[in-house]
């Protein structure tokens, strides 16, 4: 920007070390969309903020997902073929819904997007996934089917879907050094999803470092807790105070939440604008986040077995805590005696002597 | 014996050529869906579709064996955008199953949260994805001589809504730059927020289980929701006549445009909103429960209501194959021989079938889709019916407003129309809109529905918060109610999806999932022809939509065939809930006679 422009001379953005970044997001895995919609109830930032520009520092973002793109059919795919041609770089290859396996699917598929025009056939998921991957800047995966394969990768499954990294590998790195980007949660809570977006948008940019990931994968500023150390019912737990019916608002590990062993922060940062979630609005935490999600969380209503013994631990502890807190409570909710309308000063208070007069 | 679907069988009045025009994937829709059409440029019509959608997951196969109380939390996630809607069916399905009757709270809470869903729902997907075919931009392109004509057309409701020209409106639906477009994103956030308050999450739920919710009742809860609610009815007021004044403009534009999408009336509807007052969940007293529901339940012919009655709605529901990529289940069990009244059910029916999936190459002519046929039997002629949702509001309001049956105040079914009342809000005086059963089931009908059913549900759910304000004042705050898992049984839910008919099945033995088939609006809506040839409804409207776009073949957009399509609300991910399924559309017939079926 011309610093004549702006007033008094001043610079306010500096041009990024990229003007544009694409962002192209396949939604045709195994999956629901539920992380695109999620996504359009984002307020930190908003795709509307990203894409018009209204964060200081930022390329224009060219977005081409196909719940919310304007263009339809062969526009739209275009962005794809310019992708695998190198006509769009950079790129960020967003992968929501999980990876079947195509060698079971014979002469059909499983899941795919868009038509070969050569063949008429459709073009695989997975043949896209190969096509873009190795051309992209970053690849992000956006939920648990995508990041970890999700419940449709549940035991029993006919198609033999994963995650991405089971797909790429796990050791997996883009052209630009960078690992497989998860962003798990079913669906994904939508500010944790838009912020990592930013944040690979500054590292474009190159106004960031690398971006810091845990040994699956997660942003680790969003998934370095656990739901239980996050969530405002934890308390009850310290207290050995366990709801034993759903509408309590005690604590529901004993109803089946699995809170105090999942990486997540929802409890905290609630659903959207602060509102909502799990187990601290009334929800057990079924570890929707977790590549062990659903099957070792399963029968979700049952007290998870590990909650048992550490439950029953911290009842002795708690019931005592909680006995002494209540006398404290008795205490601290009574007002000083002193506080009365009676004609007598009761608080203490000592009007200093009087000035002895000096004879004359 | 199949449903005749004529639409139209006039001769073509000039010689066809016949060009290939293919849309893969339709976007601004949920899911995987690609349309493949013959456009008749010489006379201005599309000559055959076939629609086809390209993923499968397999939910009926993974669920066997599960734990019947997983239901909810697994089926929830067949949709990205009514996850919820799902997530409550299967509640309703296993309370059925498990004999229990949540306590009154939970009903009006589940209430709450779906009529927040409704109101998300149709409004992001109007303003957000449809409206988009109605921008200044994509009618510039489709239509110049349209977009000359609204720059001219004063907007008749402009008072109400703010844009003086009826181009101003279109402007403002102009995406992420749009005035209207950006505010109905920030209203798609709010309502959101009122859905996680009762719900805990969207889209896909966390406080919903058997027998009740987790949600904690409070004066903060009912608070928070209520002043967002009355927001919302500020917005309504405002959006109603807008919307009146862009589809009524269409239509004066456009001569014939009620053609666009336009197909036989056959429409089903499965209710929706229980009233805690009735509904026991018992099988055997579904109809009287099923018609107190705040949106009755209905199947729509010809204008004609041909019952309300939840046990012969779903008695009479076949899954038929035809066009997809199943083995039949003939020689399979037979999980349910006799209903719980000792009525028969059919091996078609959703709680005998078994799913076979076989992947195998897309050919037009023969399999093409992973989607199955649902029909509905009508007993008084045998045919197996192509019922539609129409996305959902219409059909809702269709029925509703046949059956005259809803009088809550903010509400009232009056039997050929549904009145909808809504209080003073901070800028505007309370007003009254009255939905009118419309002369055609088509593309601008099905959108202006919505519209309108974004209104009913901000009045429902004005009454919904006065009852649950009415227990926590007299401290009935429990809102969940203990069960056992039984040995074995059998459930069903009828619920609303925001674009149409939901159904769940469950058939539940030695404590476990045994079959479980749960029949979204989609499947409806986007199916290929069944054994019978009949086709599914996207192909029966679809084809013979006039072409009023005025760009040729080589830069031709289909606007009019979006429009008829996405009036539908297609959301693929429920289309192949089971199996992500490709669902084909119309079948090819040069002669005078295309269209009809035999």
């Amino acid at each position: 920007m011309a610093a004549e422009a702006v007033p008094y001379g001043r610079v306010t953005q500096k041009p990024p070390a990229v003007s544009d970044v694409h962002i192209v997001w396949i939604t045709a895995g195994l999956g629901c969309d539920g992380d695109t919609v999620s996504i359009t109830a984002a307020t930190q930032p908003s795709l509307e903020d990203v894409i018009l520009g209204a964060i200081p520092g930022l390329p224009k973002v060219h977005l081409h997902n196909p719940v919310v793109a304007y263009e339809v059919g062969d526009d739209f795919m275009k962005y794809w073929y310019q992708a695998e041609q190198g006509l769009i770089d950079p790129f960020v290859l967003v992968v929501e819904g999980s990876i079947p396996n195509e060698h079971l699917s014979g002469e059909g598929y499983w899941a795919a997007l868009g038509n070969d025009p050569m063949t008429n056939q459709p073009i695989p998921t997975t043949e896209w996934i190969d096509r873009l991957a190795p051309k992209a800047l970053a690849v992000v995966a956006i939920g648990t089917c995508a990041t970890y394969g999700g419940i449709h990768a549940m035991a029993g499954n006919p198609t033999g879907c994963m995650g991405l990294m089971d797909y790429l590998g796990w050791d997996w790195k883009s052209k630009a050094g960078i690992p497989i980007v998860n962003v798990p949660g079913c669906p994904v809570q939508p500010d944790n999803f838009m912020e990592t977006v930013l944040y690979l948008l500054y590292l474009a940019a190159g106004l960031a470092p690398m971006i810091p990931l845990d040994e699956a994968g997660r942003p680790t500023w969003l998934f370095g807790k656990t739901v239980h150390e996050g969530c405002d019912r934890g308390s009850y737990y310290e207290q050995g105070d366990f709801a034993t019916e759903y509408g309590s608002p005690k604590c529901i590990v004993k109803l089946g939440c699995w809170g105090p062993v999942v990486n997540c922060n929802v409890p905290k940062r609630g659903w959207m604008a602060g509102i909502g979630g799990c187990p601290n609005v009334g929800g057990i935490c079924i570890g929707c986040t977790m590549p062990g999600f659903p099957d070792k969380f399963m029968p979700f209503m049952d007290e998870p077995p590990g909650a048992k013994i550490s439950s029953s631990a911290i009842g002795i502890y708690g019931a005592a805590i909680r006995a002494m807190r209540n006398l404290t409570n008795a205490t601290v909710n009574k007002e000083p005696k002193w506080r009365h309308n009676r004609p007598v000063l009761t608080t203490g208070y000592q009007p200093p002597p009087q000035k002895k007069e000096l004879p004359s | 014996m199949s449903t005749t679907t004529t639409t139209r069988t006039e001769a073509p009045a000039k010689p066809r050529t016949l060009v290939d025009m293919n849309w893969d994937p339709i976007t601004r829709i949920v899911g995987s869906l690609g349309i493949y059409t013959k456009i008749d440029f010489n006379n201005k019509e599309v000559a055959e579709c076939y629609s086809t959608s390209s993923i499968f997951r397999g939910y009926s196969i993974f669920m066997k064996g599960k734990d019947p109380r997983d239901a909810h939390f697994i089926t929830s996630r067949i949709c990205g955008i009514c996850g919820d809607n799902h997530a409550v069916c299967a509640t309703y399905a296993q309370n059925m199953a498990f004999g229990v009757r949540p306590p009154a709270m939970a009903e009006w809470i589940t209430n709450l949260g779906e009529a927040a869903e409704y109101m998300f729902d149709h409004n992001i997907f109007q303003d957000n994805l449809v409206g988009v075919d109605f921008c200044e931009q994509m009618v510039k392109e489709t239509n110049p001589s349209v977009w000359a004509r609204a720059q001219q057309t004063d907007a008749p409701n402009a008072d109400k809504h703010g844009y003086k020209k009826i181009s101003d409106i279109m402007t403002a639906l102009n995406p992420f730059t749009g005035e209207f477009y950006r505010e109905t994103l920030h209203v798609s956030r709010y309502t959101r927020e009122m859905f996680c308050l009762m719900e805990g999450r969207h889209v896909h739920p966390s406080t919903l289980y058997p027998g009740g919710v987790g949600t904690v009742p409070t004066v903060q809860l009912f608070t928070d929701y209520l002043v967002r609610l009355m927001r919302y009815c500020e917005f309504m007021k405002k959006v109603v006549p807008l919307h009146d004044d862009l589809f009524d403009f269409f239509y004066e534009a456009l001569p014939g445009y009620e053609e666009v999408g336009r197909r036989r009336i056959l429409l089903g509807c499965w209710g929706s909103y229980q009233d805690p007052n009735v509904c026991d969940y018992r099988y055997e007293t579904m109809n009287e429960w099923g018609n107190a529901m705040y949106v009755t339940p209905g199947v729509v012919v010809d204008g004609e209501l041909v019952t309300t009655d939840l046990v012969d709605i779903g008695l009479n529901i076949r899954i038929l194959l035809g066009s997809s990529y199943y083995d039949d289940w003939d020689g399979a069990e037979q999980f349910v021989k006799q209903d719980p009244l000792g009525n028969p059910v059919d091996m078609k029916h959703p709680w005998n079938q078994t799913t076979i999936p076989r992947p195998q190459k897309r050919d037009f002519d023969g399999n093409y889709t992973w989607v199955m046929s649902p029909r509905w039997l009508d007993k008084r002629t045998g045919d197996h019916l192509a019922l539609d949702t129409g996305g959902g509001a219409i059909a809702r309001l269709w029925a509703t407003a046949l059956a005259g049956k809803v009088d809550i105040g903010y509400l009232k079914a009056t039997g050929k129309s549904v009145k909808i009342y809504l209080p003073q809000t901070a800028t505007k005086p309370e007003v009254e809109f009255e939905w009118k059963i419309p002369k055609w089931s088509n593309a601008l009908e099905r959108d202006r529905a919505r519209t309108y059913f974004q209104a009913y549900s901000a009045a429902a759910a004005l009454y919904f918060v006065e009852q649950a304000l009415a227990e926590l004042h007299a401290g009935r705050t429990k809102t969940w109610e203990p069960f056992k898992v039984p040995e074995e049984a059998i459930g069903c839910g009828f619920h609303e999806a925001v674009r149409g008919v939901l159904s769940h099945h469950v058939v539940i033995r030695d404590g476990k999932i045994a079959n479980y088939h749960p029949y979204p609006p989609t499947p409806w809506n986007a199916n290929p022809r069944d054994i019978y040839g009949t086709p599914g409804p996207y192909e029966d409207a679809v084809q013979g939509t006039p072409i009023f776009e005025e760009n040729g073949p080589d830069n031709f957009k289909g606007i009019d065939i979006m429009r008829a399509v996405r009036s539908f609300d297609p959301c693929l991910p429920c289309g192949v809930h089971m199996y992500l399924g490709k669902g084909k559309v119309l079948e090819t017939h040069h002669s005078p006679m295309f269209g009809a079926v035999k």
